[in-house]
């Protein structure tokens, strides 16, 4: 069973839980990382806000196709859990990518260029948005059917185990994922097989246009980890260092006992659900009241007040990251499109 | 060459595979403590212990994926259905993860799966437990999809598709697990996917079978003889990657086709094989292409009405002196 008592693994009742804290503050505001490492977060989620940014404007001007869906709003969840792992360690996720895969390591060029549809893409131009990938780095796939990411994070961490690594696998995927099979399917593998697999569910409250109240009885997700006895918790997802802080605690247990863990994290997302979105299921009031605990907004706050950061920082980086974003940009644009002759490569592996 | 059954035979393929390879294991629903719902797997837990035979629960859509998952890490699992129509559940991780991923990953992550099982008509299981869903799988680039008729087959075919680096859907028929035949027990028989079989030669026309269908046209093609007509067998045995040219090469001998398969005909195996027929050797054909095929409705459980809906080696028959105009 866990070890969380009773009221702190069933947190809040109702949908919002800890985001409706009346402090605007995050949860963590003692720091115990160097300041290198408060840094290297910082950079990681302006670069994901500013990169996302530069989707939208691509994205309306044509440059990319199909769906986009951003991560605006979400960057604490993706760059705290994966500052907390070793680059060997995997991650899978689903279609809101980018952010995490530019955290696990993939350059602001190869997503870009990928997105683009074109050869230098990280997935050859053949995933798009969806489908980044990259296995040096472990970047095991952006998944594009709610929830089918899950059975195959179990797996990798199953092969972990089977193989003898300490390697951990991080799953990411939408609180809608946890109505489908998949995710129970693979909780009750996890724990009955002691599997090291962290299950991060990014609770941003609404499954495309449908919100959690009209779509699921128990809201609280943390609570449901106890039908299957995993260890769970809920955190403020807008909190970077509390979602760090959390996945150590659950990479610990996954590293040194093979354990799974659920980590529900509340968040929410300021854009819409991909870039065709209306968004007229929510109102402009919410979204501000959210944006009012922006991820980047409150840990800019901390680093300022523990005199990690300065404006004149803030400007630097600010600076930095907007010819990172430009130099995507224009590699993604002067890249080639694939070749004709790769519609038929890597359909399968050998000949035949 | 010892005669064996073709479950001993897909069983002997099953433990010169493990132990060939460490990061071949297995799972799936009773395959481990029960020695298999079928007994294809029996003694495999004892041999190679259950770090490598793996009871799951009764939960398809999780294991399948969970050993696509596996195969993305570099292991190289095979899952049993106890039969494949419980695969269904599976399909979103088949089709979608395990058919998909090498390519729109850009060709960063192989998949090297085997899901295998018995498939196709049993006996008086009635509509979902009896059925035939090879059309299904191999309407997808990105898996090969087996379908033995000889226990020695079985065993070669096996093994290919164990080693492959490539998703293959490995359906066995249920009605043929104590069919016995002459297998070789050498470790190193392997039979590569792509490549149909001859299963007996003729003149006069050609009939297409695989899986069960297969010892079916060798009795029509038996009883034909007797009437002076030379029929030839062919057994695809991958349907995909089909191996077509031999079909094609034997129609352009024998001028006729009857396509004999348990499936329903619709959007079926034997519908693709005679429009390629139709594209390649029109010229060649002197009468239109025949199917033999389960009948259009789901699979009853009368007895009467179960054999009935099946396919049978008078109907290829039928089918044969039709397309002879005899």
């Amino acid at each position: 069973m866990s070890s969380q008592s009773t009221e702190q693994r069933k947190g809040t009742t109702g949908a919002t839980g800890v985001l409706d804290a009346p402090s605007p503050k995050p949860q963590s505001n003692t720091l115990e990382e160097d300041r290198e490492t408060l840094l290297t977060i910082f950079r990681q989620m302006l670069l994901i806000r500013r990169f996302e940014e530069k989707c939208a404007e691509s994205y309306s001007l044509g440059k990319i196709g199909g769906f986009c869906h951003l991560y605006i709003g979400q960057e604490a969840v993706g760059v705290g859990a994966i500052s907390a792992l070793r680059p060997d360690d995997y991650v899978l996720t689903s279609y809101r990518e980018h952010g995490q895969a530019i955290a696990k390591g993939i350059s602001p060029d190869a997503v870009m260029a990928e997105l683009y549809g074109k050869a230098t893409g990280c997935s050859h131009g053949k995933g798009g948005s969806m489908h980044l990938f990259d296995a040096k780095l472990n970047f095991l796939g952006g998944h594009a059917i709610v929830g089918g990411q899950i059975p195959l994070a179990t797996g990798v961490a199953f092969a972990s185990k089977y193989k003898e690594t300490d390697q951990v696998t991080v799953c990411f995927f939408g609180e809608a994922a946890v109505n489908q099979g998949a995710f129970h399917e693979s909780l009750n593998m996890a724990q009955l097989w002691k599997l090291p697999c962290i299950y991060i569910c990014e609770n941003n409250k609404y499954g495309m246009g449908t919100s959690l109240e009209r779509a699921m009885s128990l809201q609280n997700i943390s609570e449901k980890a106890c039908a299957y006895e995993l260890e769970s918790e809920y955190v403020d997802g807008m909190d970077v260092l509390a979602m760090r802080h959390a996945t150590q605690r659950a990479v610990k247990r996954a590293r040194e006992q093979s354990a799974p863990t659920l980590i529900e994290a509340r968040t929410y997302r300021f854009m819409g659900h991909s870039m065709s979105d209306p968004g007229k299921y929510r109102t402009r009031a919410e979204i501000e009241k959210y944006q009012e605990r922006d991820p980047i907004k409150l840990f800019t706050a901390t680093l300022i007040e523990n005199d990690v950061l300065t404006d004149k920082g803030i400007e630097e980086f600010e600076a930095y990251i907007k010819e990172e974003v430009e130099h995507a940009a224009r590699f993604a644009e002067d890249s080639p499109e694939p070749e004709p002759e790769e519609l038929y490569t890597n359909v399968y592996a050998g000949e035949w | 060459m010892p005669e064996i059954t073709m479950r001993d035979a897909l069983t002997q393929a099953l433990r010169e595979e493990l132990a060939r390879d460490e990061s071949v294991f297995l799972m799936g629903e009773e395959v481990a403590e029960y020695q298999g719902a079928y007994k294809v797997t029996r003694g495999l837990l004892d041999e190679f212990g259950p770090k490598r035979i793996i009871d799951t629960p009764i939960t398809e859509l999780g294991f399948a994926g969970l050993g696509i998952g596996a195969a993305m890490a570099g292991l190289r699992p095979i899952v049993e259905f106890m039969t494949f129509n419980f695969s269904i559940l599976a399909t979103d991780q088949i089709i979608n993860s395990a058919a998909k991923m090498l390519y729109m990953s850009g060709g960063q992550f192989k998949i090297p799966i085997v899901f295998r099982g018995p498939g196709g008509s049993a006996y008086q299981v009635s509509s979902q437990h009896s059925q035939a869903l090879e059309s299904w799988y191999a309407y997808f680039p990105g898996l090969k999809v087996v379908m033995p008729s000889t226990p020695a087959d079985a065993k070669g075919l096996l093994k290919s598709a164990i080693r492959d680096d490539d998703p293959v859907i490995f359906i066995e028929q249920e009605r043929m697990y104590g069919m016995k035949g002459d297998v070789p027990d050498d470790e190193d028989f392997i039979i590569p996917l792509g490549v149909a079989d001859v299963k007996r030669e003729g003149t006069d026309a050609t009939i297409v079978a695989r899986s069960l269908m297969v010892p079916v046209a060798l009795k029509a093609a038996e009883e034909l003889e007797k009437d002076g007509v030379s029929c030839e067998v062919i057994d695809p045995r991958t349907i995909r990657p089909l191996d077509l040219d031999t079909i094609i090469e034997s129609v352009k001998k024998t001028n006729r086709v009857v396509i004999a398969e348990e499936s329903h005909p619709f959007c079926g195996v034997g519908a693709e094989i005679s429009a390629q027929i139709a594209e390649r050797a029109f010229d060649y054909l002197d009468a239109p292409v025949k199917r033999v095929s389960g009948v259009d409705v789901p699979m009853p459980y009368a007895k009467n009405l179960e054999q009935l809906a099946l396919p049978d080696f008078e109907k290829v028959i039928q089918a044969v002196r039709e397309v002879s105009y005899l």
